[in-house]
Formats: C-alpha cells, structure tokens, sequence
C-alpha cells in the first residue's frame, strides 16, 4: 500500500470514529451542551481534558522548538504542566463547588457585578480567538501536508467534522470525541518515539533512552548530541538558554499562570460531578499530559542527532566531519527531504556548489569551527529546517514503515481538532450563557438558550474557519498574548475570588482592567499595535525588552503581579463586599454539599 | 461564632498551609532547582543524564503530578477531621 493510500484510510478513519461518537452524544439539555450533564467521570475527563489542552502546538511545534532551544525549551515543558499543580490546588475544587456552567458566571456572582462579568468575557473572548487562529492554521496545515490537498481545502473539511460534534453534542459530544482523539494523539506521539528511542539507545522506553548510552557504544545520548552540535557551530544542547534566567523564570511562570487561567481548561471541571472528582480529574489531566510531555524532550534530542546524521553521515562513522566525503550528496538525499522541501519546511541551496549539503551554524562564534569550516571549502550553510520537521518527519528521519507516519498525521489532527473544539466551546458559551442570557435576555428559556447556544457555536466556527483562512499574519506571536491575558486577567480574579473575602466589585474590575491593558501595552510594544506590522513602539518604552529584560512571551507574570496589587488596594480604600457574598465564599471554600451544576443565574 | 464556624475557619486555615507547603516544593523544583541552581546540579550525573537538565526536562513533570496525588490524599484527610466531605 502506498504512503498516501495508508494516510487517507488511518485519517479517515479516526474521522468516522469522531462523528460516530458525536451522533452517540447528542446534547438535549443546556446541561448536556455545556457541561456534558455534569457527569463525566474523573478519568474520562482527565482525557479529555489532556486532549482539549494539547494542541497543534504541543504535538506538531513543542519538540521541535526544544530542539532548536535545548535546555531553554525547559520553560515549556515546565510551564505547561505545572500550571496543573495551581489549577488542581487553587481553581478547580472550588470552581466546581460553585457548581454554574462558566468561568465569566463565577466572576459575576462572586463579584456581583454585570460589569465585572463583561470584563471577564471579553479577556475569554480575546484569550480564546486568538488562541483558535492557531489551531485553525495548524488544521489546514496537517490537511494539506498529510493528505495532499490545499491548505484551504484543509480548512474546511476541519471545519465540517468540528461543526458534526461540536453543535450536535456541544459539550458532551467534545467530551467522548475528546476521549478518542487522546487516544489516537498518545500512540501517534509515542510509538514513533520508542522506535527511534530503540534505535539509538536499545532502550524502548523514550524517557530512559535519552539518559542511556548510544547502542554499540560508551557515550551518553546527550553528551554525544553535545558534542555534535558543538562540532557544528550550534549552542550546548544541555545548557543552552534563550536572554537571562530571570526571563527564563518569568516566561516559565507566566505559562503555568496563564494554563490554569484558561475558560477551556478549566470548564472541563465543571464536567464532573464532585468536588472530590474534580481534584482527581486534575491529577488524572496531568499524568495524560505528561506522557506527552516526558516524551517530548526525548523526541527533541533524537531527532536532532538523527537529522545531523542523515545530513552528515560522518557524525556516525566518527570520521572528520568536515571532510568531504562527510557530507551526503545532494542528489542522492533520502525520498522524505525531497517531499518535505515541497512543503518549504525544508530548503537545501547548494551555496559552494560542490553538490554536497552543509548544515552547520554559519554565525557560530566559534573561530575553530569557523576556521574548519572554510578550509573544508564550506561556504555557509545550506539546510534550512523549520522546526516543526522534528516531529512530522520524525519517523521518515527514522525510517519507520508507512503506518506509522499516517498515524503522526491522525494524531497532528487529532491535537489541533480537539483543541479548537474546546476553545470553541468556551466561546460560543460565553457568548449564548454569560453575554445573552447572562446579561442582555434574562428571562431565556432553557431550550431557546440550547438553541442559541448551537447557533453561537456554529457562528463561532464559521469565523475561527474564516480566520484561518484569511490568517492575520500575527498567527505565531498570538499564543503569547493568549497566556499573557489569561494569566494577567483571568486568574488573578478568579484565585481572590476564591482566597480573598475582602476583594470587592471594584477592584476585581480595576485589577482586571490593569492587567490586561498593561499586558497589551507591553505586547504590543514589541508586536505592534493588535499586531498591525509597522506600529510597534519599542522606542517609547526604551528599547525592545526594555523592562528588565523581560520579553513580551514572559510579561504576564508581571500582568499577574499588577492585577493582584491593584485588585487589593482598590478594595481597601472601598467598602467590603456585602455579607451574602462573604456566605458564598465560605460554602465555596467546604466541599460538603457540592449539587450537580445548574444554570440558574440569581 | 458558632461551633460550626469555628470548625470551618480551622479547616481552612489548615487547607492554606497545605497549600503553601506543596506551593513551596513547586516553586523550588521549578524555579530554584530546574532554572536557578541548574548549573551547579548538572555537575552531578544521573544515569546518563546531568542532574539539573534531568529535572527541568522530566523530574519536573514527575513531582507536579505526585505533589497532585499528595495533594488529594491531605486534603481528603482535612475533608473528613473537620467533618466537611461530601456524602
């Protein structure tokens, strides 16, 4: 069977599960559709919730960017599970206490404002739009590297299967889908992973193989990776890191701030039906979570000595590699370069010549490298590699069999589909619960609010499909604002809400609004002006990174910091929140009498 | 204040120290260990492994998930001495 023919039956496949599954779970109630009845048990939604949180990001990019940054990539992986320890501590139990359908509702009551709950839906709506332009690209991206068709095309097919399940069931028909699609993204990450962990090292478990010895040999995995990428020109794997450690720190806690504070993760706990559930369901998240993430760095590191190695086949010998005979022929590259070249993830140009690739760091700042480099002949270098090939092209780099590069294109699918169903979800229920029934239509009946909710939902998907058709040419500096606004606006309010009897109305508005435009302002700085090409001011703020060095990735931290401040002050200095709102807090804080969610708005 | 109260603040100045010692060891591995100190640790071997990359890359990930499940197992115990699980 050819490639093609085994990526089109395995996707097609995982595709026919997940409408399968969303016919299975239709939503009849606003319960099912927002909250999938209240009733997920803890391990299925802990899949769930792994599924919904890993996204095109985490599967296709996040090795691929530890690669390229070494240790430096640390702060993601820290950053994005250890954001589960505060969601799982601080948020989820009493969230779930309050027993309502959405985070922005927990803000109104908790807060007793209209006001205070518009905020909130904007920094949801903001968070989670642009986060959504991502996941839409990465589908049209997987679509049209996988299985041959347009990017557009890619787009919507996406869009169709979303739309079967996502307003069919709303948030019941997410939840199972969500299931499946763990399932499917695990083993597409995993299995390649022992293959190439096998290979290397002979040991089958990723995690060990990157501490064990090279097959055959007495030299650590990683001291070798050292090694050959210092040969080269390029940083110490182990130790390099991106600006200072104070930034590194920053950006690390900004990531774990921001997870806990994003609407689709933490609505997925409204899903279980206890407190007690609630906890385990956050422990259940993180092991899902982290067998991804354990693997990652594992994948990082291989895959990077093994695309050296294709390249530079002298690295393997442990022959000279700048001799000549070192380099691999141009014409005579393996089959997986040529198709990915294709796709521009990948460029050869031929700069001396001589028919040979180089891959080196031409930049390096090493004069025995560069000294090497020009007696070899070598005139720069010549491969080009986005980073995103280190898991896409991992298992051809590897030269594993067919099925198993149709399963890393289900399960690239599989991450980007999920998550955008999710985001989905967390938009189109702040828009039919918190901002039309919430605030414009009160006395909305159970089912027209069902009805409006499918209809938000299907708008949604209509324009996040829109977006990412027409991306604004901001995609990749997006995430950073979505964790920056969640971190900086969203968390915050809600951890006073729940730690804090004494924060009121007016400074949980004050802090939010703070945060988010002191984030924004710092964003934008660097980025321009809602990202518009041209408008940055960098210059007014001193210089790029102008506040202590921190960069904008790792400014929400600080966001946070301003929020908390001013949330607290502002309180002081006006009148205590009214007694029935101290009531609430207390029975938020007891897990006794937590009831199944309800939509009641008082 | 009533028993009932009483016993409620207790429970929760109680939950806020458990909080903050297992907030304490996240912070720690996280920052102090995993980005602060990495240099020093690194000197030290782990299989084939340096120590501090070994816990930015992995033992990170290991503790959040057990400081999780010691999380649930304290808090449950807090749950049922202040007499405040669900039934």
């Amino acid at each position: 069977m050819s490639l093609q023919v085994t990526i089109y039956i395995t996707v097609g496949l995982s595709f026919a599960l997940y409408i399968g599954l969303a016919f299975w779970s239709r939503a009849k109630s606003t319960s099912d559709f927002y909250v999938a009845g209240g009733n997920v048990s803890p391990l299925m939604n802990g899949m769930a919730t792994a599924a919904g949180w890993m996204s095109a990001a985490s599967f296709i990019s996040m090795a691929g960017m530890i690669s390229v940054m070494g240790y430096g990539g640390s702060v993601f992986l820290m950053g994005w599970t250890g954001g589960y320890v505060l969601l799982a501590m601080l948020l989820a139990p009493y969230l779930r206490k309050f027993g309502k359908f959405t985070v922005p509702q927990f803000i109104r009551d908790r807060f007793y404002s209209k006001g205070a709950a518009a905020v909130a839906v904007v920094c949801l709506l903001v968070a989670s739009l642009t986060y959504i332009v991502g996941q839409m690209t990465g589908v049209g991206v997987a679509f049209s590297r996988f299985l041959g068709v347009s990017t557009d095309v890619g787009i919507y097919i996406g869009m169709g299967v979303v739309f079967a399940y996502a307003v069919l069931g709303g948030m019941k028909g997410i939840t199972y889908t969500q299931v499946a699609q763990y399932c499917v993204l695990i083993m597409a990450y995993i299995i390649p992973a022992i293959f190439i962990s096998l290979q290397l090292t002979g040991n089958p478990i990723p995690q060990l193989g990157l501490g064990s010895k090279m097959i055959g040999t007495d030299v650590a995995l990683l001291t070798r990776v050292n090694e050959v990428v210092t040969d080269l020109g390029f940083k110490m794997y182990t130790t390099n890191i991106a600006g200072s450690k104070l930034n590194m720190v920053l950006f690390t806690l900004s990531l774990m701030i921001g997870t806990a504070g994003l609407p689709h993760v933490i609505v997925r706990f409204f899903t279980v039906p206890s407190v007690k559930a609630a906890r385990r369901s956050a422990g259940y998240t993180l092991i899902f979570i982290a067998l991804l993430y354990t693997t990652a760095p594992a994948i990082a590191a291989m895959a990077k000595y093994n695309l050296h190695t294709t390249v530079n086949p002298g690295i393997e010998k442990n022959i000279d590699i700048f001799a000549e005979e070192s380099s691999i022929v141009g014409s005579k590259r393996p089959d997986w370069m040529k198709r990915w070249e294709a796709t521009g993830l990948l460029n050869w140009e031929d700069k001396n010549d001589d028919g040979r690739i180089q891959y080196y760091n031409d930049e390096t700042t090493d004069p025995e490298v560069l000294k090497s480099a020009e007696d070899a002949g070598w005139e720069g270098n010549e491969l080009t590699v986005n980073a995103d090939i280190m898991v896409l092209a991992n298992p051809e780099i590897a030269m594993l069999p067919n099925w198993v590069i149709a399963l890393v294109a289900a399960g690239g699918l599989a991450a980007a589909l999920s998550t955008a169903a999710g985001l989905l979800m967390a938009i189109s229920s702040a828009i039919s619960h918190d901002l039309l029934k919430g605030i414009l239509i009160p006395n909305l009946s159970d089912k027209r609010e069902l009805l409006l909710g499918k209809i938000a939902m299907a708008c949604s998907i209509v324009f996040a499909g829109w977006l990412g058709l027409n991306p604004p040419g901001f995609a990749a500096g997006t995430v950073a604002l979505a964790f920056g606004i969640a971190a900086s606006t969203l968390f915050p309010a809600l951890m006073m809400g729940i730690f804090s009897k004494r924060v009121n109305k007016e400074g949980a508005i004050a802090g939010m609004l703070a945060g988010l435009i002191i984030t924004l302002f710092y964003v934008f700085a660097h980025k321009g002006i809602f990202f518009i090409k041209g408008t940055q001011y960098t210059d007014l703020i001193g210089g790029p990174n102008s506040f202590f060095g921190i960069s904008p990735e790792a400014f929400g931290a600080v966001g946070a910091a301003i929020n908390f401040a001013v949330a607290y002050i502002v309180s002081i200095f006006t009148k205590s929140p009214p007694a029935h709102i101290q009531e609430l807090v207390e029975s938020v804080r007891i897990p006794r009498g937590a009831q199944d969610i309800k939509s009641s708005h008082e | 204040m009533s028993k009932k109260e009483t016993k409620d603040k207790t429970y929760w100045y109680e939950t806020l120290k458990l909080l903050g010692i297992i907030l304490g060891v996240w912070f720690v591995i996280s920052f102090g260990v995993s980005i602060v100190f990495v240099d020093t640790l690194n000197k030290i071997n782990l299989g084939g492994y340096p120590l501090g990359f070994w816990f930015a890359q992995q033992g990170s990930i290991y503790i959040y998930v057990l400081l999780i499940f010691i999380y649930i197992y304290f808090i449950g115990k807090l749950d049922k001495k202040y007499d405040v699980h669900e039934k």
